[in-house]
C-alpha cells in the first residue's frame, strides 16, 4: 500500500455538507436521502416519491452548475475507465445492484451507518469489499492503471 | 406543498451535489483510488464518509428524540426503515453495485451530479445505470 492523492480537507469538508443535506432533508421532510431511491423513484415514476425526488434531482445537477460559476478549483474530472463496454456493464451492474440491494453509498453508507441499522452496515461492508477486489483484479489484469 | 415537494428537496439536493464536487466524489478517479487498496490509495472517501456521518447521526438522533414529525410533512411523517433482515437480495445486490462501482468510479449520486461535466462517457454509465434500475423495477 502507497498513499496518494489524498485530500483529507477537501473530502471532511464535502462529506459535512453532505450530512447537512441528509440532515435538513430528515428534519424537513421525513426523508432518508437514498439516492438510488430517490432517482429509481423519479425514473420508475413512482406516485408518491416522484415530484419531491425529481426537484432533488435537479437539485443535484445545479449544485455543481453553481459551484462552477463561483469558479470553484474542485479535485478534478478523471475516468481510468474509457472501456465501453465496461463503462455500460458497471452502469447496469449499479443499477440494478442498487434496486436488489435497496441502497447505495447514501442510503446504506451514510444514512443507514448514521441509523445503526446492522443491514445497511453489512450491505456498506459488502459492496467497499466487492470494489475493492474488482479493482484488484482490474489493476491485476491490466484493464486499468491507478 | 411547494415548500414540501418543490423548494425543501430542491435545496437539498443543490447542497448535496455541491458536496459531493467538494468532496472529490463526482471525479471517478479519485473513488477507484480509494477502491485501490491494495495499489496506490487514496484514503479520501473515508474523511467523505466520516464527515457525513459525523453530522447526520447527532441530526437522527437528536430529531428522532425531540421531534414527532418532520417540520414541513406532519401528514407522511418520518420514514420508517422498511427491512431489517440480512437476506441474500441486501448481500446480492450489494455484490452487484460494489463491482459495478469500482469498475467505472461511479456510484448513483455522483453519476448524476457528473452530468455537469457533459461527458459522453458519463452520459453513457448515467443511462445504463437508468436501465438497470428499471430493469429491476419493472421486471
Amino acid at each position: 500500500m502507497n498513499i496518494v492523492n489524498f485530500t483529507p480537507v477537501e473530502s471532511l469538508t464535502g462529506g459535512i455538507i453532505i450530512g447537512l443535506a441528509v440532515a435538513m432533508l430528515y428534519l424537513l421532510r421525513g426523508n432518508y436521502t437514498g439516492i438510488s431511491g430517490i432517482y429509481s423513484n423519479v425514473i420508475a415514476v413512482k406516485g408518491s416519491g416522484f415530484v419531491w425526488g425529481l426537484f432533488f434531482i435537479i437539485g443535484l445537477i445545479i449544485g455543481p452548475v453553481i459551484l462552477s460559476f463561483l469558479s470553484y478549483n474542485d479535485l478534478g474530472f478523471t475516468m481510468p475507465t474509457t472501456n465501453p463496454v465496461l463503462i455500460i456493464l458497471g452502469g447496469l451492474l449499479v443499477g440494478y445492484g442498487t434496486q436488489l440491494g435497496s441502497g447505495c453509498t447514501s442510503g446504506h453508507g451514510v444514512c443507514g451507518i448514521s441509523r445503526l441499522s446492522i443491514r445497511s452496515i453489512i450491505g456498506t461492508c459488502i459492496f467497499v469489499g466487492a470494489g475493492v477486489i474488482t479493482v484488484f483484479v482490474l489493476q491485476s489484469i491490466g484493464w486499468v492503471s491507478l | 406543498m411547494i415548500i414540501k415537494n418543490i423548494i425543501i428537496p430542491l435545496i437539498c439536493g443543490v447542497i448535496f451535489g455541491i458536496g459531493l464536487v467538494i468532496a472529490g466524489m463526482t471525479n471517478p478517479a479519485k473513488v477507484m483510488g480509494f477502491l485501490n487498496l491494495f495499489g496506490n490509495w487514496d484514503p479520501s472517501l473515508i474523511f467523505v464518509m466520516g464527515g457525513a456521518i459525523f453530522v447526520s447521526m447527532p441530526a437522527f438522533l437528536i430529531i428522532g428524540k425531540k421531534m414527532s414529525t418532520p417540520i414541513f410533512n406532519k401528514k407522511e411523517g418520518f420514514s420508517q426503515q422498511l427491512k431489517k433482515d440480512i437476506d441474500s437480495p441486501l448481500i446480492i445486490g450489494s455484490t452487484m453495485f460494489g463491482i459495478g462501482w469500482a469498475l467505472v468510479g461511479f456510484c448513483p449520486g455522483p453519476a448524476i451530479a457528473a452530468l455537469t461535466v457533459v461527458d459522453g462517457n458519463v452520459f453513457m454509465f448515467f443511462i445504463a445505470m437508468s436501465i438497470g434500475m428499471l430493469l429491476k423495477r419493472k421486471f
